[in-house]
């Protein structure tokens, strides 16, 4: 599989939110405005870029079966992959809380617009979601994997924007009372992942 | 001091405010329609009835033992690495929830693929911890995780029962439309076991739930 393949998959036919439903709960808490979809969208491509190829390596080297053999001989049939969930929720955890420190550190001014965002993140279920698939999916390479976080974190930026400039746009129509918020919501992103479907089999 | 006063009064174990913590997020404090908790799993795995299940199991699990958990050692956590701490022992759960799943329901296992896995980040997990249980005793945090791990289950099933039956004709593993119908020329709608329909689905389910019980309905 070459790279621009994996991009374009992760960003259309397996979209994080529409084929997935990955990152929901930020993904409608967070949509009422654009620019803080935009705010959250962004640290999520931040975010997932920096800890799928962290996760793709502790994969590879440490948790698959076998994979300790780097190690010597003795490690050859050592599987640590059971502890894969923890670890990984471990790595995104800390990633997470050092952005957090980081950002605050040298760019007082984008953290103050990701602000609250950022803690969020890591019970996002996109992200830990992006691992999982990673690991299921058992790309060969760092690029891949690093290609395919990007992707996916592409796609929930676009799904998040969409959403919330529909959003801002809906307030201004009469919907039916009890669907206003929470309801309507939920069957326009039902009616964008039908769009989004007409992307499936596509391959470049 | 009223803390202490408090305590010595003996609350019967099913006071009216126990009570409520069960049945409060059946209805008017839905994890899923009015909280927005826990939507990512809920919706990837109603394609069948039999997943739905084993899935809610598997969150009631999980959240009574972390409920406890947490609200048993909850004056010893640190506030600043709360969340690592918390997502640890949700780990930890999960892992084994996973291991049981694997050894003693293998193709379903096979079917819910990282879903189990995400039950780590299930907003709804984390939320109640966050919310609940880092202040609460250890009996009213069981009764909270059940109380909205029931709220959770009751969506996600019926949302798999319309889905299964509409989608493929069965419930549970079982055709329900008998082949006659077939014969006649009715068709499944495939359209229901695609992804989107969960999302109509629930939106739907929120609809009819609050024309139903107006006070919850939203102002714009």
């Amino acid at each position: 599989m070459d790279y621009i393949n994996i991009f374009v998959k992760s960003i259309f036919v397996e979209n994080m939110i529409f084929a997935y439903f990955l990152g929901m709960c930020s993904y409608l808490a967070v949509s009422k405005t654009v620019k803080t979809g935009v705010g959250l969208g962004a640290a999520v491509i931040f975010v997932l870029a920096i800890t799928v190829p962290l996760n793709f390596l502790l994969e590879n080297y440490v948790l698959k079966s076998g994979a300790m053999t780097w190690m010597g001989p003795e490690f050859a049939d050592v599987d640590l992959s059971f502890l894969s969930f923890i670890m990984f929720i471990a790595v995104i955890a800390s990633i997470v809380q050092m952005v957090e420190m980081v950002v605050e550190k040298f760019a007082p001014a984008l953290y103050g617009a990701l602000g609250i965002f950022l803690p969020l993140i890591a019970v996002n279920c996109s992200i830990l979601g992006g691992s999982l698939f990673m690991q299921e999916r058992q790309y060969s390479s760092i690029g891949e994997a690093t290609v395919f976080a990007l992707g996916s974190g592409v796609g929930w930026f676009l799904a998040i924007v969409a959403i919330a400039a529909i959003r801002e746009k809906i307030r201004y129509s009469n919907v039916p009372a009890p669907l206003r918020g929470l309801g309507i919501t939920f069957i326009i992103t039902g009616l964008m992942g039908i769009a989004f479907m007409s992307f499936m089999g596509i391959e470049l | 001091m009223s803390e202490t006063a408090e305590a010595k009064v003996k609350e019967p174990l099913f006071s009216k405010k126990n009570k409520k913590l069960l049945t409060d997020p059946l209805n008017d404090d839905n994890p899923i329609t009015i909280q927005v908790l826990g939507i990512c799993s809920a919706l990837a795995i109603t394609v069948q009835v039999k997943q739905a299940f084993v899935m809610s199991v598997s969150v009631l699990a999980v959240m009574i033992f972390s409920n406890l958990i947490v609200s048993l050692i909850r004056n010893l956590i640190p506030s600043r690495v709360r969340i690592i701490v918390q997502l640890v022992i949700v780990a930890a759960l999960v892992i084994l929830v996973d291991q049981i799943l694997k050894a003693f329901v293998y193709d379903v296992s096979k079917q819910l693929s990282v879903f189990v896995g995400l039950i780590i980040t299930n907003c709804i997990i984390m939320g109640r911890l966050e919310a609940f249980a880092l202040a609460n005793k250890p009996f009213p945090s069981i009764l909270d995780a059940i109380g909205n791990a029931a709220g959770y289950a009751w969506i996600l099933i019926v949302v798999a029962i319309f889905r299964e039956f509409f989608g493929s004709g069965k419930l549970w593993g079982f055709q329900i439309i008998p082949q006659s119908f077939y014969e006649f020329g009715y068709f499944n709608n495939g359209l229901m076991i695609l992804p989107p329909m969960a999302l109509i689905t629930v939106g739907i389910i929120i609809w009819v739930q609050r024309s139903r019980n107006t006070k919850l309905i939203e102002s714009n």
